[in-house]
C-alpha cells in the first residue's frame, strides 16, 4: 500500500478526537462551544462504538468535574472547550492538579475576553492556561501547529497526564481547530501509549500520594479495592485534610518538582532555520505557520533569520530560548494577544534586552487582536522596517 | 497543475462555500497534492460573510490562508468588492452575475456567469450553485483533476443529493467550455 493511499483530509478538531481515541481516552464529558464543538460531536459518535462513554454535561464546570470523577474511577478522560468554558473550568483544573488526577483539557482559543469572537482565532489564553487556577500549581500546556501535530500532541497530552498525574492542557486556536490538511496517521502499533502506574502493594498499605524520588507515584482507581480520600484541601499521603506545615510542604513541593525535575521530558521546541540566524522569531501555533513562510521569504532575500517554535508552552522553554538566542540581535515576537508571550521572552532574556528599541539586543512585538491572523507579510514588513 | 495555487471561495453563509472548499481539498488529496483548507465565517448559520480558502501545491508550504489569489470565486457583490483587490495580476475572477453586478478588476481574467439563476432554472434549486461553480472553476483552471473532483463530490455529499450535484457539476463544466 502506498502511503498516499492512506492519506486523508482531516480537520484539526477531528485530529484531536482521533488522537484521543488512539491514546486510549474512554471518557469525554463536556459542553459544546465554538470553535471546539467538532471534538465533542465526533467523540459522541465514536466513543460508544469502542465501549467508551460520552456525556454532555449541563455546563463546563460539570464537564471538568465529570472527567475528574471518571479519571478517579480509572478512565482516561478528556474535555474540550473554548475561552468562556475554559474560564469556568479553572476551579476544576486546580482540583485536578491538587488531587493529582490525570485528565486533559483542550482549549480551542477564540477571541476574548468574555464571549468575544466565537468564530475567530486568538492566542490570548496562553497566560490563563498557566495561571488561571488560583494557588501555586504546575502546568503542562502543549500547542501544535499542524493537523498531523495536533494528532500527535493530543496523544502526548494524554500520555503526560497519565505519567505525571495532572491536568494537561492542549491549546489550539480557531484556525487550527477548523483547518483541514492531508495527513497519514501512523499505524496504531507504532503509537506510544503511557498508562498510569498501578500500585503493587496490598490495599491496606496503599497511599494515594507518595514521595517517590522522581515524584512519579502510583495511582489506584476507585473500585479496585484500594481506599483513599480525595479532597481539594491540602492533604497528607492518604489524602486526608491536613494543616500541618510539614505535610503541606511535602504536597506543595511535589506538585512543583514533578514538573521542574522533568523539564527535558516535558519541553519540546522546533528549530526552524536558526543555524546562522541573527534575527529570530519566537511564535507558536497558527502564528508559527505565518512565521515559517516569512522566514522562507526573508531567507530568499539574504536575511539571516530563523524561528523557534515552542510545542510545549508551559513549562516555558527558558533554557532552549537562552541557548538558541544567545547569538541573535533581534527577537521578533508575533502573537494574537496583547503581549502574553512577549513578557515571557523579556523575562527569559533579561535586563539588557529591551522592547521596541533601535539598539541591538531588542525585542520587537507584532500583535493582532482583531480576529484576523498575523500574515507572513505582516512579519516580513516588520523585519524590513526595523532592519 | 504546477506550483502553488491560492483559491478563495467567497460569498455569504448558507451558499455552501465551506462545503465546496472541503470538496476541492478532498479532490486535491486524491490527486496527491499538498493542500490546506481554511475558512472564515460569522456566528450566524445563514447570511453574513463566509469564505473558504484552499491552497493546492506541489511542494510544502506553511501559511494556510490565501493571501493573494490565483482564483477568486465571488458569489455575492460584497465578497467581490472585498476580495478583488487581492487577486493576482494574472489571477482569475469568477463572479456569479446573478448577484454580482459590478466588477472592478483591471488585469485579471474575468468570468461573469449567473450560476444561481442557472441552478434555479435547470435544477429547480439554488442549493447546487456551489458545486456548479466549482465545476466551472476546475475546468477553467485545472487546479485538480476532474475525475478526482467527481469522486470528492460523491464522497462528500449525501447519496440522495448525488444526482442533482453531479448534474450541477456537468453544467459547470459545460458553461466553462462555452466561455
Amino acid at each position: 500500500m502506498k502511503s498516499s493511499d492512506k492519506m486523508i483530509l482531516m480537520q484539526g478538531n477531528e485530529a484531536v478526537a482521533r488522537g484521543a481515541i488512539d491514546a486510549g481516552v474512554d471518557f469525554f464529558g463536556g459542553y459544546p462551544i465554538t470553535p471546539s464543538t467538532e471534538i465533542a460531536e465526533i467523540l459522541s459518535a465514536e466513543l460508544p462504538k469502542i465501549g467508551g462513554k460520552f456525556i454532555q454535561m449541563e455546563d463546563e464546570i460539570a464537564g471538568i468535574s465529570s472527567i475528574i470523577g471518571a479519571s478517579l474511577a480509572g478512565a482516561k478522560a478528556m474535555t474540550a472547550t473554548s475561552g468562556p468554558g475554559f474560564s469556568l473550568m479553572m476551579e476544576g483544573i486546580g482540583f485536578a492538579k491538587i488531587t493529582e488526577t490525570p485528565c486533559v483539557v483542550v482549549n480551542v482559543m477564540r477571541g476574548g475576553p468574555s464571549t468575544g469572537l466565537p468564530t475567530k482565532p486568538s492566542q490570548s489564553d496562553i497566560m490563563q492556561s498557566r495561571w488561571g487556577n488560583h494557588g501555586d500549581a504546575p502546568a503542562i500546556v502543549l500547542y501544535p501547529d499542524s493537523v498531523k501535530e495536533i494528532y500527535e500532541l493530543t496523544i502526548r497530552a494524554v500520555n503526560l497526564s497519565e505519567k505525571y498525574r495532572t491536568c494537561v492542557v492542549l491549546l489550539l486556536d480557531e484556525v487550527l481547530g477548523h483547518m483541514r490538511e492531508a495527513v497519514v496517521l501512523p499505524d496504531l502499533e507504532k503509537v506510544k501509549i503511557v498508562n498510569r502506574i498501578k500500585p503493587t502493594v496490598p490495599p491496606e498499605w496503599y497511599k494515594h500520594y507518595q514521595d517517590k524520588p522522581k515524584y512519579i507515584h502510583p495511582m489506584a482507581s476507585y473500585g479496585e479495592g484500594y481506599r483513599f480520600h480525595v479532597t481539594g484541601l491540602a492533604h497528607d499521603a492518604c489524602g486526608f485534610p491536613t494543616n500541618r506545615a510539614d505535610e503541606v510542604k511535602i504536597m506543595m513541593d511535589r506538585l512543583r518538582k514533578k514538573i521542574t525535575h522533568h523539564l527535558k521530558d516535558l519541553i519540546q521546541v522546533e528549530n526552524f532555520q536558526m543555524e546562522d540566524a541573527k534575527t529570530a522569531i519566537f511564535a507558536a501555533g497558527i502564528t508559527a505557520r505565518a512565521a515559517k513562510t516569512a522566514v522562507e521569504k526573508l531567507r530568499k532575500s539574504g536575511k539571516k533569520i530563523g524561528l523557534i517554535r515552542p510545542l510545549t508552552i508551559w513549562p516555558f522553554p527558558d533554557e532552549a530560548i537562552k541557548e538558541y538566542f544567545k547569538d541573535v540581535n533581534t527577537i521578533i515576537v508575533p502573537e494574537l494577544s496583547q503581549g502574553q508571550m512577549l513578557g515571557e521572552i523579556q523575562r527569559v532574556m533579561g535586563g539588557i534586552w529591551n522592547i521596541n528599541t533601535s539598539k541591538t539586543k531588542r525585542i520587537i512585538p507584532i500583535q493582532k487582536c482583531n480576529g484576523e491572523l498575523i500574515t507572513p507579510d505582516d512579519i516580513v514588513n516588520k523585519v524590513k522596517e526595523v532592519r | 497543475m504546477n506550483g502553488m495555487n491560492e483559491i478563495r471561495l467567497s460569498g455569504s453563509g448558507g451558499q455552501g462555500l465551506i462545503t465546496a472548499g472541503i470538496i476541492l481539498a478532498r479532490a486535491a488529496v486524491i490527486d496527491n497534492a499538498i493542500v490546506t483548507q481554511t475558512q472564515s465565517y460569522g456566528p450566524e448559520s445563514r447570511g453574513g460573510a463566509s469564505r473558504a480558502d484552499v491552497i493546492i501545491s506541489d511542494k510544502k508550504f506553511y501559511f494556510p490562508e490565501a493571501t493573494s489569489f490565483d482564483v477568486l470565486l465571488a458569489l455575492t457583490q460584497e465578497a467581490c468588492d472585498k476580495y478583488s483587490d487581492d487577486l493576482k495580476a494574472d489571477g482569475i475572477l469568477i463572479a456569479d452575475s446573478s448577484n454580482v453586478k459590478n466588477v472592478s478588476v483591471m488585469d485579471s481574467t474575468i468570468y461573469e456567469i449567473p450560476f444561481t439563476n442557472i441552478a434555479m432554472e435547470k435544477l429547480g434549486s439554488v442549493l447546487p450553485t456551489n458545486i456548479m461553480s466549482l465545476g466551472f472553476l476546475v475546468r477553467k483552471t485545472g487546479v485538480v483533476s476532474e475525475a478526482s473532483l467527481k469522486k470528492a463530490v460523491k464522497n462528500s455529499i449525501k447519496p440522495r443529493f448525488h444526482e442533482m450535484n453531479i448534474k450541477a457539476l456537468k453544467i459547470g463544466f459545460k458553461l466553462a467550455d462555452k466561455e
